[in-house]
C-alpha cells in the first residue's frame, strides 16, 4: 500500500490532465489524418464502391416500407438526426460523406443502400448504422430513394 | 423527518436536477440513439469527430457503514470509425465522511470486424489509476464485495492501485433487440496481485422500432429498456463464485432532445456480498463535430 500525500495527489490530478491532453491530441491527429484522405478522394467512385459488394441476397431484398406513407418523412427526420452532418442537409454531400443523390445512390437497389447502412464503411469512416432498428434503417432508405438526383448535378452542401 | 438526513438530502438534490433537466431538455427535438446501459457495452463505437461528455451517478447502500454517492464523468471521442477513446475522472461521497476525487481510467475500443457479423467484437483495453476509496463500481471484478467499501475515506485512499483491464465486448443486435456480453480479465500491476474475472452481461430494446413522422420528445422510440447483470468470478489463485457479488438491474434510457440522453438503473444485490441497492442515473450529451472544430482550431482544416 502506498500512502497518499498532498504533492503526490497534485502529481496525480497533472498527470490525469497531461494523459487526457495526449490521448485527446493522438485522437484528433488521427481524426484529422483520416479526414485529410476523404478530402484527397474528391468524391471520386470510391465513395460508391461499397454499394457493389453488397451480397446479392441483400441487394434483392425489397425494401418492406417503400410504399408505407410516413416512411419518407420519419426517414427525413432519422436522416437529419444521423446522417446529414457528414452527407450533408441536403444530402447533396457534406464535407465528410459524399452525395446520396449521385446516380450510384439512386440507381442502387434498396436492398444494397441497407446494406451499405447496415454494415457501414469502417475504414473510410462510415460507422455501422445497426443500432438503429431495421424498420428505421428502411425508413432511411425509402426517404433517399424518394430524393432523385440533385436539381444542380455538382451542388455540394456547405 | 430528519431534513438534514442524507437521504433526505439526496432526494431533495435529485428531485431539482430532474426537474431542471425537465425543463432546459422537453423543448427540443430528439436526435441522439444510445443505449441503456451503464456497465455493459454493446458494439457500437463514438461517431468519428464526435465528443460524449457523460455524468454519472450511483448511490448505493451500505450496511455495517456509511451509504455513498459516487460519481464520475467521462469524455467519449470518436477518434475514427473503428476507434473510441475515453477519459474518466472519478469520485465519492461518503456521507457522515467526506467527498473525494479517487482517481482517473484511459479507455480505448477497437472494432476488430470491418462489417457486421452474427457476434461483433470489440477489444477493450482501459488503463485506471485509482484510489482505495474509488467506489464507483463500473465494474465488478474478482472478489469485490460489499464490506470491500466499508473503510473511511481518509483510509481507503491511502490505497493506491494501477490497473490494466481488458475486456472482449461481444455484441448482438436483432429484431431490435440488443444482446451483449463482456467478459473482464484485470490486472493489478504490482507484481504478486493474480489476474481478476468478471462478466457483464445486457439485453435491451427501443420500445418502438419504428420512427414517428413527427419530431417528437416523447415517443416511444426515443425510449430505450432492458435489464443488465453483472459481476465477478473469482481471480486466477481462486477462480470461481465463492467470495463474489452479483447485481441485476433494469436500465432505461430516454434519447432526449439534441442529443442528450438521460439513463436510469435501479441494481438490486443477488447474494449477500452484495451492496442491497445500486441506484444509478447518468447524463449524457453528444458534441457532433468537435474533432472538426479542434482541428480547425488549430489551423488543421482547409
Amino acid at each position: 500500500m502506498t500512502k497518499f500525500n498532498s504533492s503526490c495527489r497534485r502529481d496525480t490530478l497533472s498527470k490525469t490532465l497531461l494523459a487526457g491532453l495526449c490521448v485527446l491530441g493522438v485522437s484528433l491527429a488521427f481524426a484529422q489524418t483520416e479526414e485529410s484522405a476523404a478530402t484527397k478522394r474528391e468524391r471520386s467512385g470510391h465513395d460508391y464502391a461499397e454499394l457493389a459488394k453488397a451480397p446479392e441476397k441483400w441487394r434483392i431484398k425489397e425494401n418492406p416500407l417503400a410504399t408505407d406513407p410516413d416512411a419518407v418523412a420519419a426517414g427525413r427526420k432519422l436522416f437529419e438526426a444521423h446522417c446529414a452532418e457528414c452527407h450533408g442537409e441536403t444530402a447533396a454531400g457534406g464535407k465528410k460523406g459524399p452525395s446520396l443523390r449521385a446516380q450510384e445512390v439512386q440507381q442502387a437497389t434498396p436492398g444494397a443502400i441497407f446494406w451499405v447502412l447496415t454494415n457501414g464503411v469502417v475504414r473510410r469512416g462510415m460507422p455501422v448504422w445497426s443500432k438503429l432498428p431495421e424498420p428505421q434503417r428502411w425508413q432511411i432508405v425509402t426517404y433517399l430513394k424518394s430524393l432523385g438526383p440533385p436539381p444542380n448535378h455538382n451542388e455540394v452542401s456547405k | 423527518m430528519d431534513l438534514s438526513s442524507p437521504a433526505v438530502k439526496l432526494t431533495t438534490a435529485l428531485r431539482t436536477i430532474a426537474l431542471l433537466l425537465f425543463a432546459v431538455l422537453a423543448a427540443c427535438v430528439s436526435r441522439a440513439q444510445e443505449s441503456p446501459y451503464i456497465v455493459t457495452y454493446d458494439h457500437y463505437l463514438e461517431e468519428p469527430g464526435n465528443l460524449e461528455v457523460e455524468y454519472y451517478s450511483a448511490f448505493a447502500t451500505q450496511r455495517g457503514g456509511n451509504d455513498f454517492h459516487a460519481f464520475w464523468l467521462e469524455f467519449e471521442y470518436g477518434a475514427t470509425a473503428w476507434w473510441t477513446t475515453e477519459l474518466y475522472l472519478d469520485g465519492q461521497t461518503t456521507f457522515d465522511d467526506s467527498t473525494i476525487f479517487t482517481g482517473f481510467r484511459l479507455e480505448n475500443r477497437f472494432r476488430l470486424l470491418q462489417h457486421e457479423h452474427f457476434i461483433n467484437p470489440v477489444l477493450y483495453v482501459e488503463y485506471e489509476q485509482i484510489s482505495g476509496a474509488d467506489k464507483i463500481m463500473k465494474e465488478i471484478e474478482g472478489h469485490d464485495v460489499e464490506s470491500d467499501h466499508l473503510d473511511p475515506n481518509g483510509l481507503a485512499r491511502q490505497e493506491h492501485k494501477h490497473e490494466l483491464e481488458l475486456k472482449l465486448l461481444l455484441s448482438k443486435t436483432f429484431n431490435g433487440w440488443n444482446v451483449a456480453l463482456n467478459p473482464l480479465f484485470t490486472k493489478n500491476l504490482s507484481p504478486s496481485e493474480p489476474w481478476e474475472f468478471g462478466y457483464a452481461l445486457g439485453a435491451s430494446r427501443p420500445l418502438a422500432l419504428k420512427a414517428s413522422s413527427k419530431r417528437c420528445t416523447f415517443c416511444r422510440e426515443n425510449f430505450v429498456a432492458g435489464v443488465e447483470m453483472y459481476g465477478g468470478l473469482g481471480d486466477a489463485k481462486s477462480p470461481g463464485l465463492h467470495e463474489t457479488s452479483h447485481y441485476l438491474a433494469p436500465v432505461v434510457a430516454w434519447n432526449l432532445p439534441s442529443d442528450w440522453t438521460v439513463r436510469l438503473s435501479p441494481g438490486f444485490g443477488l447474494n449477500d456480498n452484495s451492496h442491497r441497492l445500486l441506484l444509478r442515473w447518468g447524463l449524457s450529451h453528444e458534441f457532433s463535430g468537435f474533432g472538426e472544430m479542434i482541428g480547425r482550431l488549430f489551423g488543421g482544416r482547409r
